[in-house]
């Protein structure tokens, strides 16, 4: 695993309280992951500061898995 | 320290040049807050400062300008290192009958007294979330709720405040932030000096209470509601009006 989603599984798992090994790549934050809307915006905080990124709005809004993340992050970082 | 400590919390607060707001910052600080203190007029912003000494900030903006509202949080952030109590207290008047009311004298009100308080929300979230701790109180009026003629852009405005407050409240309860109103009545104020003696009695004749409140009154509820001890309560409007209104 790269070094980004190690880091990105890190903050999904202190900050959602799941298992690690629940965190996969196509696992949805909402479906699977039990975070609601208040959840992903400061999951999506949490990436920006971790990263040092700015993710606008209308690009937070197409993370919605946690392969999803790493790829966006991995993009922009 | 008894109840409604807030040593160790950090509060901005607008129009603290003003009567209530300055009520207000004093209350706070009192309370053992650090407090930033927002207003247009920068001279009696450093005054109340003095007064105050320690954990004291200046932070002027005029709420009509977007860049300087959408900067504000940032800069008393900076100031304080956080917000944790941000009180939305900053407000205009501009009355007239409806049908002669202009478009710039609606939407300088609305803008100056709801947008303003939507956007310097918003500027402070972020901080709360992280925290796990905020608290929003909106200084709205009776007006809001009963309407008055001559004010349809302040009661608008009011009114406004509270549907926000009710719900960004349900937003963020479960982060441990809370948002309230308080509504004041009639406050003994540099405005109501202006009234003649029979204004005042007409008014003083609809208020059980038989005075008119003070900014220490609108002050209290205020450290009330931004105390931990009022953490249960969101959403809610606590009425400051000597009973002119029980609504």
């Amino acid at each position: 695993m790269s070094d980004i989603a190690t880091r990105v599984k890190k903050i999904v798992v202190e900050h959602l309280g799941v298992e690690e090994d629940k965190v996969t790549e196509n696992a949805s934050f909402i479906d699977d992951l039990g975070a609601d809307s208040l959840d992903t915006v400061e999951l999506v905080m949490a990436f920006e500061e971790e990263f040092g990124i700015e993710i606008p709005d209308d690009a937070a809004e197409t993370i919605q898995t946690f392969g999803d993340a790493v790829k966006f992050i991995s993009e922009a970082a | 320290m008894g109840m409604f400590d807030l040593t160790g919390k950090t509060a901005l607060v607008t129009g603290a040049s003003g009567g209530i707001g300055g009520a207000i910052a004093r209350a706070l600080h009192g309370a053992g807050a650090t407090v930033a203190l927002s207003g247009t007029r920068e001279a009696p912003l450093t005054e109340l400062a003095g007064e105050m000494g320690e954990r004291a900030h200046v932070v002027t903006c005029n709420l009509s300008d977007p860049e300087g509202v959408e900067a504000l949080p940032k800069r008393a952030a900076e100031a304080m290192g956080s917000v944790d109590i941000l009180v939305n207290n900053a407000g205009i008047t501009r009355d007239g009958l409806m049908m002669r009311m202009s478009d710039a004298d609606w939407q300088s009100v609305i803008d100056v007294n709801l947008t303003s308080a939507f956007r310097l929300s918003r500027g402070v979230l972020r901080g709360m979330m992280k925290a796990r701790w905020g608290r929003i109180v909106n200084i709205t009026s009776v007006v809001g709720t009963t309407g008055n003629g001559g004010q349809v852009n302040y009661a608008a405005a009011k009114a406004g405040l509270v549907g926000l407050s009710k719900s960004l409240a349900q937003e963020v309860a479960s982060r441990g932030i809370t948002v309230n109103c308080v509504a004041p009545g009639f406050i003994a104020t540099a405005m109501t000096d202006k009234l003649n003696d029979d204004q005042k009695a007409s008014i003083l004749g609809a208020i059980p209470a038989g005075s008119m409140g003070s900014p220490e009154d609108i002050a209290a509820a205020a450290l009330y509601l931004s105390s931990a001890e009022a953490g249960y309560v969101t959403g809610a409007t606590l009425h400051v009006n000597g009973g002119m209104s029980m609504i």
